[in-house]
């Protein structure tokens, strides 16, 4: 087990992608926020002692604490409270994690369906293409927010209202995945064309392999660079359009806040000059998303030199 | 030049000058909600008569310093305790440029006591309205009814022709989800007119040529455009683009009055917010117990001494409010200090109060709240849901705009719920009419008691003062003890405008533009 670790460790060190990583700080710098952040959230009991999600254990009269650095914070509320007295940091962290989960789960979804219809149009051609390649262009010519609301729309009628607060979540993953897919189709369909061509796949071809192992288990892993490139990129905009969408009023509820929610709350606070309650969601917002995006600007140098 | 030519000339000039600045003087207008609709007699509810009120007068109303004064009835008088005569004014016209005569009168007050008005309750006592000659109405009332002014001042008059036209002749079933010419469309004889319509978005009021009121105003133009969001409401204020908002948030009062062009009044307003829980329902709709635990008064008192009536005043409403022991306020007939008391916080007692009742362990149930109707609604529901959860009562908040929160409350789909209460006629029997009689359109919570309904008639027909005040002050103690609905606070109104707007603050929330002006 040693050798075989040290080797694999030796491999990662010896390839070209940990050289391109310690050569840039910006990506050691946004590596190390976003591990922070990923480990605050998903461990948040660990980080915090309160729980905001259960209403019995605020107490009304926290409201309003501002900052411990200003004049009339208090130590045990380090980012102040909120207008129900939940602790603001550690909203932000359970926000987080929402946001995170909803990000990841959508930009999964988008990215399973984007390939799977990308490569098998790449990969068989014809109609079949024609049809899924105008479907990508009709969904590219609709804002991606405006198909979220559109899907965020259908579900609430059709969810009763006892489930919708339960089900919200998964509509915001359904309704960002489904307005993010079109990317992939088309990065994974257009590396797909230059592969189906080289001589490893006519090779299998003339071998008799079937059409489904060739797509998946030979072409598929060849045009990964590409589409986790775009996979990192979309993380961070499925993030801001869950913020954007719960925002608007549309996303989960105001009881399990995300940081879209939480932005929305304290923005009505925006003119009392109790500014904390919406300017450290969106600083940390802004934070995750940025830095999710350089290591995606990273990704793409360094796994896409032809875009350079 | 000759000195006369030049005096024209001058005159000439300044009459340019005075017609220009008096040019076009618009208010704009801004709260959180909209009417819910524009027929005066189908929905009585606060914005509802705000915008009624402009473009529609009653028999008498209520002035800037809220006595009842004449309005379209110059004069009044009781014949005997059941006949009254109005003398109506001759030179009304409505704003098409009919006449109004008695017989259009006759028509409102009939409209208003079909079964789909939603004002019925307000002149249940009237058994015949009839014209004597075309300016002289007589009404009778089945007994001697003290308030009966009072309740005219809320009974708009419409035209019968117009009605007649249009389709109106019976109010809109607002709580069926009727759509008719009279929710959109408004025609009356008060001293603005309605040209653009467009609910939720923007209401245009005219000035009406044809008003019969001598003018105090210099308004050419009012738009009502509702902003549901605070802080839009206030930015939209701040940067000019509001002039008057009739609901100022009140987190951003000292943000606004420290604005050099904009000016905010505070007043304690005639409403009282409180929560409705449903007492006679077998099974709560959104519970988990398979009973209704309201049904037991201990469980009733056990929410009420939960709430921590000060955290929220002090927290949610910044001090604008005052905690209520009941649902009225000083000002009305009935009132007093000694009822309006609250139970004491304590929460220890609330939990022992939940155990007695057979629920040590609480229960699940769903608060209703609206979103954009009472300062700060949601917010306080908010803060109730975190007290109730400190006795083990689990509330899930289900918060919408009002128009949906009150047509699923007059649908009886409410088990817990938030409403509040302004009291038009300042007299204790307008609460018990609508909240507490067996049986009554707001009587939500369906309580009902023989005493309170007795006391009720009593107030309706005695004239005897102390009589009646004694009736009041038994009915009140009822349902304070039996505690009917969990009373919150009184409400009180914050108006902000810019400096050179001037609407007189009322304590019913209620702007009469017609005092108003723009300098």
């Amino acid at each position: 087990m040693d050798s075989k670790n040290l080797t694999l460790f030796n491999r990662i060190k010896d390839s070209d992608i940990y050289f391109s990583f310690i050569k840039s700080p910006t990506a050691i710098v946004s590596t190390v926020i976003l591990i922070i952040i990923f480990f605050c959230s998903f461990f948040v009991e660990l980080v915090t002692p309160y729980n905001p999600f259960d209403p019995s254990s605020l107490s009304l009269m926290d409201a309003f604490t501002p900052p411990s650095w200003t004049e009339d914070g208090l130590a045990k509320f380090i980012l102040g409270t909120d207008g129900q007295g939940r602790d603001m940091l550690a909203t932000i962290l359970y926000g987080s994690r929402i946001s995170l989960i909803v990000g990841f789960s959508a930009v999964i979804f988008a990215l399973v369906l984007g390939v799977s219809l990308g490569l098998t149009a790449g990969y068989f051609g014809g109609k079949y293409e024609m049809i899924i390649m105008r479907f990508t262009d009709v969904q590219l010519t609709v804002p991606s927010i405006l198909m979220a609301l559109l899907v965020d729309g259908i579900a609430r009628g059709i969810i009763s209202r006892e489930l919708h607060d339960e089900m919200a979540i998964y509509v915001l993953i359904f309704a960002i995945g489904i307005s993010e897919w079109p990317q992939f189709a088309r990065v994974s369909r257009a590396a797909t064309l230059v592969e189906k061509n080289k001589d490893y796949v006519s090779a299998s071809t003339i071998i008799g392999v079937s059409n489904l192992i060739i797509m998946f288990k030979h072409i598929l892993p060849n045009i990964m660079r590409p589409v986790l490139v775009i996979g990192t990129i979309g993380l961070a905009l499925a993030i801001i359009a869950e913020a954007t969408l719960s925002f608007l009023g549309v996303g989960v509820p105001p009881t399990t806040p995300s940081l879209g929610t939480l932005i929305r709350l304290g923005n009505d606070f925006l003119f009392s000059g109790e500014w904390w309650i919406t300017f450290f969601p969106a600083i940390f917002l802004v934070i995750l998303a940025f830095s999710i995006n350089l290591l995606g600007d990273w990704m793409r140098d360094t796994l896409n030199p032809k875009l350079n | 030049m000759k000195p006369k030519n030049l005096l024209k000339i001058l005159l000439a000039f300044l009459f340019v000058f005075a017609s220009s600045q008096s040019f076009a003087k618009t208010i704009k207008w801004s709260m959180q909600g909209d009417s819910l609709t524009l027929d005066p007699h189908a929905q009585n509810e606060g914005p509802t008569t705000q915008v009624s009120r402009q473009i529609y007068e009653a028999l008498v109303t209520r002035g800037l310093d809220m006595s009842i004064g004449p309005q379209l009835a110059t004069k009044w008088k009781a014949v005997d305790p059941n006949t009254w005569y109005f003398y109506l004014r001759e030179d009304v016209k409505f704003s098409n440029g009919q006449k109004m005569t008695s017989e259009d009168v006759v028509f409102s007050i009939l409209r208003a006591k079909q079964p789909t008005s939603d004002f019925k309750e307000y002149i249940s006592t009237i058994s015949g309205v009839k014209a004597i000659d075309d300016y002289t109405v007589q009404i009778k009332t089945s007994k001697p009814n003290p308030i009966l002014l009072n309740q005219l001042s809320n009974i708009f008059i419409m035209s019968k022709q117009w009605s007649n036209e249009n389709f109106a002749v019976v109010p809109q079933n607002w709580d069926a989800g009727q759509e008719t010419f009279s929710a959109t469309n408004a025609m009356g004889t008060g001293p603005f007119k309605i040209t653009l319509r467009e609910p939720n978005t923007k209401t245009v009021f005219k000035k009406n040529g044809k008003w019969w009121g001598d003018v105090e105003h210099n308004i050419t133009e009012i738009q009502l455009l509702p902003i549901k969001n605070a802080a839009t409401r206030v930015a939209a204020l701040l940067s000019g683009e509001i002039d008057i908002v009739t609901d100022a948030p009140v987190q951003d009062l000292a943000r606004i009055t420290a604005s050099a062009g904009h000016k905010v009044e505070s007043t304690p307003q005639m409403r009282t917010i409180f929560l409705g829980m449903d007492q006679a329902a077998d099974k709560l709709r959104s519970g988990n117990t398979g009973d209704n635990p309201f049904k037991k008064k201990e469980v009733r008192q056990a929410l009420y001494q939960a709430i921590d009536i000060e955290a929220i005043k002090k927290k949610v409403m910044r001090g604008l409010s005052e905690p209520a022991g009941i649902i009225t306020f000083p000002g009305v007939t009935g009132y007093t200090k000694a009822l309006d008391k609250r139970l004491p916080y304590d929460v220890d007692a609330a939990k022992k109060l939940l155990a007695d009742a057979g629920y040590p362990n609480g229960f699940d149930v769903e608060l209703r709240c609206p979103n954009d109707r009472y300062v700060n609604d949601e917010a306080i529901c908010t803060a109730v849901v975190g007290m109730l959860g400190k006795i083990g009562v689990n509330v899930n908040l289900f918060a919408q705009t009002k128009s949906k929160h009150f047509k699923e409350l007059k649908d009886d789909q409410g088990d817990f719920y938030m409403l509040g209460w302004g009291v038009p006629t300042l007299d204790s029997h307008y609460v018990f009419h609508y909240l507490y009689e067996s049986g009554a359109s707001w009587n939500k919570v369906n309580f009902s008691d023989a005493d309170v309904d007795a006391a009720i008639r009593v107030m309706e027909g005695e004239v005897d003062l102390d009589k009646r005040n004694a009736a009041i002050a038994k009915a009140w103690k009822i349902v304070r003890d039996n505690i009917a609905y969990l009373p919150l606070h009184h409400q009180v109104i914050s108006w902000a405008s810019k400096t050179n707007v001037n609407v007189p603050i009322r304590p019913n929330n209620e702007p009469l533009f017609r005092f108003s002006s723009v300098n």
